[in-house]
């Protein structure tokens, strides 16, 4: 084959149209088929294209290749500028313009043409002549036959007649299929243009039929399907040159559309050639128009478009319900559920490619990213809203990057802004706040053991006496750095065993703990009072809390009401009444018996006072660990049973604190209030606590003083049998909590078990050694 | 398999009281003597199920892992209802889901 020296306007050409033919792609082009049909729409005298095809060499091996169809349409080229055909001629001919077919590969090679065609023949653009672009997408689309092929190009023939240019030239492809339109209506093939639209937008079409064109006026009386395709099918590029996007609401826009076309077809040429390379890319016109179909759906042009009523709207494009929300899934950039401006544009320019017969892309082509934003419409960006603004500030960064780069690059800062944003919130929280460090301690007590309930503690302080020091400062530690608790916490066999334990006291307080100071501010620790309250020694705390208790006890009341979260408040108010008479009857079963028994009766009658609930608990408490220890005790009961009550679980700690100082029997019940304490948010807590509790047993002394005289005088047999039958129901749900209790207390020992033997096991060898 | 694995789901969740959502469950007791798989549990505030059969052979994703694959799961599957036109209950056809996960259990094996 001779050598072939192709201008880069042809080659693209070449290639655009070989690929057209190529409709099998291998590579191949049949004689048959297409590529008749391109030589046909040359309109030229079948000898000529008879020779062609010797020539090219297409005739001796059967089929075009690539080579092949490229000479042929050189070929062809030559022979429609009026030059004899010779094989010299190929590359010998200098600035021969692009070869044009007329038919129904009218419209593509129109556009070719129009894109490739820098040379100016095309004087008049509006007045030529071309067969319109749905004769192209009628031919896609198989609706219509070369009939109505024919019958256009008679009609651009008649078209052809008038002073316009004739269809030879190469104007702008858009002037062109408006031309088009408009002719076929006047030339009354509305069912023509209806056709090639109808299967496409067939429910938009049907108001429209009777509004076709008028004159030959090229402007005027478009039928408003044929406009609407004409004018969004002019194209820019191929794939975008067919577009046709019909909406009956769009018909009051299409003046508009028409006027602003005209105005910018001088534009169009140009943005033609310069765009070809993007075959996504939206154009003006296009642009505009779905600018205006935004408009009908939503009057504010920042706004969105909520996804229900663009799924009407897609909806009437007959596109199949998986292409539809396959088109939803690339243009809807941020996930939210709806469609800005820039989104809207590229579905629907999603729609109407694939309406074409264009596949949809795997992503969202860089052209229809919502960063790129044709010209009018870059102002309304930077005013969009703020996730649109969003999207557009990472996409803008990467301008320059590779078209897959920027999509991936945009979508995952777009994801974790838009997640913040929108107001879509995705079930984990991407940014790295205390709620993430929150989920992983939540995560870590889960792993780390059943301490959900954070009575556990309770049961395992027993042996964690001496480590109460420890467990304080390290408790103080644990509130400071949550997450390192956790670690450490994980850290298991490599810690001592006190530590393990602490640790474990820890993870549960401050399991509990980051749970309840993530949402409100967490409460500050005063070093000092941890101090105090942490002292674990029994008799130092004694010696201690009272001293503090009195001193604390006036600032305290009004601090520790306040402290427990609003809905705990509520929650130890109910059970506080009720663990105050399960108390005391517990308490009055435990062999035990305390010098303040008959403060239980007392806090019976608490019940009223159930505004001092938290009273009624610290003293319940206090009591019920009175019952066991000392009367030096009672602070540090009061203590915990008040960081139970802030974590509403006043009763549990109580049954626990019971059952502990039952089981336990002489363990002092500083572990366990410790531990109680440890659930506390924090240590403030615990010194009011402590404090309260002094505070308490004076406010308690009193109303006791006042109480007794008060029950007897109203008793009766009835209630003595209801405040019976009460405590009865009460002591029973008081079992069934410590039940539950003593088997999350069981794993947890069981845990530590484990972890105990852990670290034997590590220390063997050493011992060996 | 599956549907007992569900069946277990259920059970939990009616146990589950008080912390209504449970982010994530590790289940790992589904393991028959003869079929040697694990079933991981995951559901969402929504009650929607998200149920990970792993063979045991695997050497045991760390917990972890799981988590953070349930984690991306939730995510696109939130990615896929935003779709309008995705009814719940079909067919999950989006192509940014499969390809997640597949990359997903790529990462596993």
């Amino acid at each position: 084959m001779e050598g072939l020296t192709l201008s880069e306007a042809e080659q693209r050409y070449y290639c655009d149209l070989f690929s057209y033919c190529d409709t099998e792609s291998t590579k191949k082009v049949a004689p048959n088929g297409r590529v008749l049909e391109l030589f046909r729409a040359a309109q030229l005298p079948s000898e000529v294209v008879l020779q062609i095809m010797e020539l090219c060499g297409a005739t001796r091996l059967g089929y075009f290749g690539r080579s092949q169809f490229y000479i042929a349409l050189k070929l062809v080229a030559v022979a429609q500028s009026g030059l004899p055909l010779r094989v010299e001629s190929l590359n010998t001919v200098k600035d021969l313009p692009l070869p044009r077919f007329v038919g129904p590969k009218n419209e593509q090679e129109l556009r070719h043409t129009a894109l490739y065609s820098s040379d100016a023949d095309n004087s008049t653009p509006y007045s030529g002549v071309i067969p319109p672009p749905p004769g192209r997408v009628q031919v896609k689309k198989g609706s219509v036959s070369h009939d109505a092929v024919q019958q256009r190009t008679s009609t651009d023939q008649q078209e052809s007649t008038s002073p316009v240019v004739s269809p030879q030239q190469s104007p702008p492809t858009s002037p062109h299929t408006w031309r088009k339109h408009n002719r076929h209506p006047s030339g009354g093939n509305n069912e023509r243009p209806l056709a090639g639209p109808g299967p496409f937008w067939a429910p938009f079409s049907e108001a429209q039929p009777g509004s076709s064109t008028t004159g030959d006026s090229i402007w005027s009386g478009h039928s408003p399907p044929p406009h609407q395709e004409n004018w969004v099918s002019f194209a820019d590029t191929p794939p975008t040159s067919t577009l046709l996007a019909m909406h009956p609401a769009s018909v009051q826009d299409q003046t508009t559309v028409r006027t602003v076309a005209s105005a910018t077809t001088a534009n169009e040429i140009r943005r033609q050639s310069s765009s070809y390379d993007d075959p996504w890319k939206i154009t003006d016109e296009q642009r505009q128009y779905y600018v205006n179909q935004f408009k009908t759906i939503q009057p504010d042009l920042n706004g969105f478009i909520p996804g229900s009523a663009a799924k009407e709207f897609f909806t009437k494009s007959k596109l199949p319900i998986l292409e539809l929300s396959h088109i939803w899934e690339l243009s809807d950039f941020d996930k939210d559920g709806a469609l800005t401006l820039d989104e809207f544009c590229a579905a629907f320019h999603l729609v109407v490619a694939r309406k074409n017969g264009y596949d949809l892309p795997e992503k969202l082509p860089e052209s229809l990213m919502p960063k790129l934003i044709d010209l009018e419409d870059t102002t309304e960006v930077g005013d969009q809203s703020g996730e649109v603004g969003y999207s557009s500030s990472p996409a803008e960064a990467p301008p320059s990057k590779s078209p897959s780069m920027p999509s991936l690059n945009q979508t995952w800062p777009e994801l974790n802004q838009s997640s913040e944003d929108t107001a879509i919130v995705h079930p984990v929280p991407i940014r790295m706040t205390p709620s993430k460090i929150h989920m992983q301690e939540m995560e870590l007590k889960r792993t780390g053991s059943d301490l959900a309930n954070p009575t556990s503690p309770l049961l395992v302080k027993p042996p964690d006496l001496s480590e109460e020091n420890n467990m304080s400062s390290s408790k103080f530690v644990a509130g400071n750095t949550v997450a390192d608790g956790y670690s450490s916490s994980d850290s298991y066999t490599s810690d001592p065993e006190q530590i393990g334990s602490t640790v474990t006291r820890q993870r549960s307080h401050s399991g509990t703990s980051p749970e309840n100071t993530a949402p409100p501010p967490p409460p500050p620790r005063p070093h000092p009072s941890h101090s105090r309250s942490s002292s674990l020694d029994m008799n130092r705390s004694f010696t201690v809390t009272p001293g503090q208790q009195q001193a604390g006890v006036v600032a305290y009341p009004p601090a520790v009401p306040p402290r427990p979260p609003p809905s705990q408040g509520a929650g130890p108010h109910v059970h506080r009444p009720v663990d105050a008479e399960s108390l005391i009857t517990h308490t009055s079963t435990s062999p035990q018996q305390i010098p303040e028994q008959p403060n239980f009766a007392d806090f019976s009658q608490f019940e009223a006072f159930a505004a001092s609930g938290v009273n009624e608990e610290e003293e319940e408490e206090i009591e019920t660990h009175s019952e066991v220890l000392l009367v030096e005790k009672p602070s540090d009961s009061a203590g915990s049973l008040r960081v139970a009550k802030t974590d509403g679980r006043v009763e549990d700690k109580a049954a626990a604190s019971v059952p502990v100082n039952t089981g336990k029997g002489t363990t002092p019940l500083a572990p366990p209030p410790k531990p109680i304490r440890r659930r506390l948010k924090s240590e403030d807590e615990l010194r009011p606590e402590v404090e309260e509790h002094t505070q308490k047993t004076g406010v308690i002394a009193a109303v006791l003083a006042s109480q007794p005289s008060i029950p007897r005088s109203v008793g009766k047999d009835k209630k003595a049998i209801q405040a019976s039958i009460r405590r009865n129901k009460e002591t029973n749900t008081v079992l069934a909590r410590l039940n539950s209790e003593l088997q999350q207390q069981l794993k947890d020992v069981l845990e530590e078990r484990i972890s105990l033997e852990v670290q034997l096991e590590q220390l063997r060898p050493f011992s060996h050694l | 398999t599956v549907h007992t694995s569900l069946d277990v789901v259920d059970e939990k969740i009616s146990a589950m009281g008080k912390a209504l959502v449970d982010q994530r469950e590790l289940y790992l007791g589904l393991l028959y003597p003869t079929e040697d798989y694990k079933v991981y549990g995951y559901v969402t505030n929504s009650k929607v199920k998200f149920v990970m059969v792993v063979d045991s052979s695997n050497t045991a994703l760390r917990d972890n892992e799981i988590r953070s694959m349930f984690r991306k799961l939730h995510n696109s599957y939130t990615d896929v209802m935003c779709n309008p036109f995705y009814n719940p209950g079909d067919c999950i056809h989006s192509r940014a889901f499969d390809n997640m996960v597949t990359s997903m259990m790529m990462q596993v094996c």
